[in-house]
């Protein structure tokens, strides 16, 4: 606007005006909407992946389900010679459930006694120090802690612990068997090193959630610092040490590769855990070892699958479940602490 | 473990004068980090009695009564140096066990602080389970004992199972000096129990108080100078770490002897 | 020493008990640290057996040269370093962009239901097993293209390394004080300006981390690969051709281990693998001294 123009009183806009304005500059789509739009279309591809995986999942497994109906959940035969080909996840749904369970059950006290310790008991600067050497655990990839496992731990666990068990309880039948070192009990073990860093860093930083205030009231009372990691903090942080817990049962559910190197892979009824002793296979085994070799478009690629899609809904179950519980103890998110 | 019988804290003074003093501090001083916060401070609690602390903020009230409890040294990077005596022994003392100390000088905060994952009857009975009590009956009694001396038990006497945290804030801070009254404290400390409570629930609390010192030494913390008037039997008015005046409540407050004392009461500054 | 014990009613059970409180508080401190000596076992050894077994496998040809034949001696895994390389590239270049722009939606435009939605299907496709990542990359591309291929397999990994990246880009962005956007958009930049430009730019330091700890983590991925890009004993001949990568390699040699040669060169590929990937993982160490773990130890 000129100097003139600015000098004269501004006319008031009329309703009138402000529609012809309106209609003469219409809205424009601006870089911002532009912006706006393509994120989020970004982040929808999410939802896209896991719709798309659903249902290749599903489409691939229709075959074999078709042929076998329920008995694929429920058989223990798994013969992939054409012609007599008879598919039955069980012993795998067994196996996984085996190790999972010894992984949980080794695994998560140790990852409790460590995010106890750290969280509570260790002076500031070993906390920090210990916090990051337990997760380059996390780190190392699934097929070391195999390889690993396969040329080192399984002789730890076939001479230090199968072999004195044998030697006592070798009647009781779940202890059955030569101790070899490559069986369910050394998947199991393996699983358990690998689920410590998750559950435990998770434990920890529950823990350390928990507000000052709540460990100020135990120590009030007259308890020794142990008891106020009892009393003060672990009741409080209860739901989300579940939480970590079942995530970490969600890894041990889903991890291939060490397993795979160490279980021994049987095969089939023979696969069915029942002696820790014994050779077995998990969901994820089965599918890393007869994948690459099965014909596109069998009923045997259609079988793994199969077992892909029973792997897949038991870790979303349990995934869900997890994430559910850590959330709604942990609304504290990165960076931000109380 | 030597065994010292605690002297008799119905001896004169150090100051001459036959008193029972529950709590003696001895140049009490306290540091955060680099921080000096408190100064020499040298204070007589009698016992069987309120005792109000007052002072502007960051004059380190609450630090004070930290350290009385042995609590302030739970704070990283905290320490403290003096004496505190509790019935004439050194509770700093080496080898004094300070879950002991805790146990006979109980705390309430600011912040209602309930275990919120535990009911209203296991929240008293905590301390008591912590120190070995199982039986049930002796528990039973001890818990309605101790929510009955802190005002509690006819409100929450049929519903002992409800979580902590389902009481209202009042009924919370009542229900920590219970928790902390069941393992028979011989003090109680208490930093600013009122300041998160509404009217109605502070002045319950400040008739719980009175009735309190019947049987225990009570110090009070407290930013509310009318509080302090109203509870109290002795006033101590901190500033800056050091401790200005203490003396009767009703003569600090009427007739205090020193000017800065009088320019806080007087709001001056705050 | 000296009591503070008086005598009577709940005093006088409770002396009795004393010791045992603090015996139990001793004894709960010492195993918390023999838990921690117990985690760390595995760690020194597996450090110690892949550079023992490993280091004397290591050599310029080792590196450079390609598999070949399984029982040539002087085979190396070059085109299994080359194959990881390429995968992360190419990786990096699908689920980077997505992951990143995934992530600023959540941050700055997610605060409704889509958005709690999206987060939590993010969590949920963090935790996918991998292996099942691999059917479906195998049944989309390699039933597409018709045999195994390169990028099958980055398509696998950059399903895995996509929600973390969106993760960590969103907590980085989230940690930016709000101050910092709102000067910016008061000084009249565009939204989208300022986002890029201004907060993205903020939050660098994290956003950088959390490509780094996916790059770390699909480097040591196998299954997937297992099943979209076979492997192969020759260096790059294309996208649409298998390809191998390290962690293939290792496989094969254990597929192969009653071969010495070819166990020697498991160990080998094993040390520069976990080279690799720890390498990684220090350098984020360096770049984020005092953050929390949070967001690292849910990478």
């Amino acid at each position: 606007m000129s100097l003139s123009e600015e000098a004269r009183p501004q006319q008031a806009k009329t309703p009138a005006r402000r529609r012809l304005d309106a209609l003469r500059t219409p809205r424009r789509f601006s870089a911002d909407d532009l912006f706006e739009t393509s994120s989020t279309i970004f982040a929808a591809m999410i939802i896209l992946i896991i719709v798309v995986t659903s249902v290749l999942l599903i489409r691939g497994s229709i075959p074999v389900l078709q042929s076998f109906k329920t008995g694929f959940f429920t058989g223990t035969n798994w013969i992939s010679v054409a012609g007599s080909e008879s598919y039955g996840v069980l012993p795998y749904v067994l196996g996984t459930l085996v190790t999972s369970a010894i992984a949980v059950a080794v695994g998560v006290p140790l990852s409790l006694g460590i995010a106890i310790f750290l969280a509570e008991m260790a002076p500031w600067s070993l906390r920090n120090a210990l916090s990051r050497v337990i997760e380059l655990l996390a780190a190392v990839p699934s097929i070391i802690y195999g390889f690993w496992g396969l040329f080192v731990f399984r002789f730890w666990v076939r001479d230090y612990l199968e072999a004195p068990i044998s030697s006592y309880v070798g009647a009781f039948p779940v202890f059955q068997g030569t101790p070899f070192g490559l069986d369910i009990l050394t998947a199991g073990l393996i699983l358990a090193i690998m689920i410590i860093p998750t559950v435990s860093s998770i434990s920890k930083d529950v823990m350390m959630a928990v507000p000052s205030s709540q460990r100020e009231a135990a120590y009030s009372i007259g308890a020794t610092r142990w008891e106020v990691v009892r009393t003060g903090v672990l009741g409080y942080a209860r739901s989300g040490i579940f939480g970590a817990i079942i995530l970490g049962l969600g890894r041990a559910v889903g991890e291939t590769m060490a397993v795979t190197m160490v279980i021994g892979n049987a095969s089939g009824p023979a696969a069915l855990p029942t002696s820790l002793f014994k050779q077995g296979a998990t969901m994820a085994s089965v599918i890393a070892n007869e994948f690459s070799e099965a014909e596109p478009g069998s009923l045997h690629l259609s079988a793994l699958i199969g077992i892909g899609l029973t792997l897949f809904l038991s870790a979303i179950v349990i995934n869900v479940f997890a994430q559910l519980m850590v959330w709604k103890v942990l609304k504290v998110r990165a960076g931000s602490v109380e | 473990m030597e065994e010292l019988k605690p002297a008799n804290s119905e001896a004169p003074s150090i100051r001459g004068t036959l008193e029972k003093f529950k709590i003696q501090t001895e140049k009490l001083n306290a540091w955060f980090g680099n921080n000096h916060v408190l100064k020499d401070l040298s204070i007589n609690i009698k016992e069987d009695e309120v005792t109000a602390i007052i002072g502007p903020s960051g004059c380190g009230k609450s630090t004070f009564i930290r350290c009385l409890n042995r609590m302030h040294e739970l704070v990283p990077g905290a320490r403290s140096s003096g004496a505190v005596l509790l019935d004439n022994a050194n509770v700093y003392a080496r080898g004094i066990d300070p879950v002991t100390v805790r146990r006979k000088v109980g705390m309430v905060f600011q912040k209602p602080n309930p275990f919120p994952t535990m009911s209203v009857y296991d929240n008293v009975a905590a301390g008591l389970k912590l120190n070995g009590i199982r039986d049930h009956q002796k528990l039973d009694r001890a818990v309605k004992r101790s929510l009955e001396l802190a005002f509690l038990w006819d409100e929450v006497k049929t519903e002992l199972d409800k979580s902590g945290a389902s009481l209202s804030g009042g009924q919370q801070q009542r229900l920590c000096i219970a928790r902390a009254l069941a393992v028979e404290p011989e003090v109680i400390l208490m930093d600013e129990p009122c300041s998160a409570l509404d009217p109605v629930a502070t002045a319950k609390i400040e008739e719980l108080i009175s009735s309190l010192k019947a049987q225990y030494t009570v110090v009070i913390v407290t930013h509310n100078m009318q509080q302090a008037a109203r509870v109290s039997d002795n006033t101590a008015f901190l500033y800056l770490g050091q401790l200005i005046e203490y003396g009767e409540t009703t003569q600090l407050f009427e007739n205090p002897t020193e000017e800065l004392t009088e320019r806080y009461l007087t709001g001056k500054f705050g | 020493m000296e009591s503070l014990e008086g005598s009577s009613g709940v005093r006088r059970v409770v002396l009795s008990n004393q010791s045992f409180r603090r015996f139990k508080d001793k004894l709960a401190y010492g195993l918390g640290v023999l838990c921690v000596v117990l985690a760390m076992l595995p760690l020194a050894s597996i450090l110690f057996e892949v550079v023992g077994k490993g280091l004397p496998a290591i050599s310029l040809g080792f590196l450079t040269k390609t598999t070949g034949n399984i029982t040539d001696p002087s085979s190396g895994i070059g085109n299994a370093i080359e194959g990881t390389l390429i995968l992360i590239g190419v990786t990096s270049l699908i689920a980077v962009p997505i992951g990143l722009l995934a992530g600023i939606y959540l941050a700055e435009f997610g605060d409704n239901k889509f958005g709690r939605t999206i987060r939590f299907l993010n969590d949920v496709l963090a935790e996918f097993p991998s292996i099942v990542i691999g059917i479906l990359a195998f049944s989309v591309v390699v039933i597409a293209i018709g045999h195994f291929s390169a990028i099958a397999g980055a398509v696998a990994l950059s399903i895995i390394m996509l929600p973390i990246v969106t993760r960590t880009t969103e907590e980085s962005i989230k940690l930016v004080p709000s101050s910092i956007r709102d000067a910016s958009m008061a000084l009249g930049i565009r939204r989208w300006r300022s986002s890029l430009s201004i907060v993205l730019v903020t939050a660098k330091d994290g956003v950088i981390t959390g490509i780094l700890l996916s790059i770390a983590r699909i480097s040591g991925e196998t299954a997937p690969l297992l099943l979209t890009v076979l492997g192969s004993g020759f260096f790059f001949s294309g996208l649409d051709q298998p390809i191998d990568a390290l962690p293939l390699r290792i496989f094969t040699d254990y597929k192969n281990s009653n071969y010495p040669s070819s166990l020697a060169q498991g160990w080998g590929a094993a040390l520069v693998l976990i080279m690799l990937v720890l390498g990684l993982n220090l350098s984020v160490r360096l770049l984020t001294r005092g953050r929390s773990s949070f967001a690292r130890a849910r990478a």
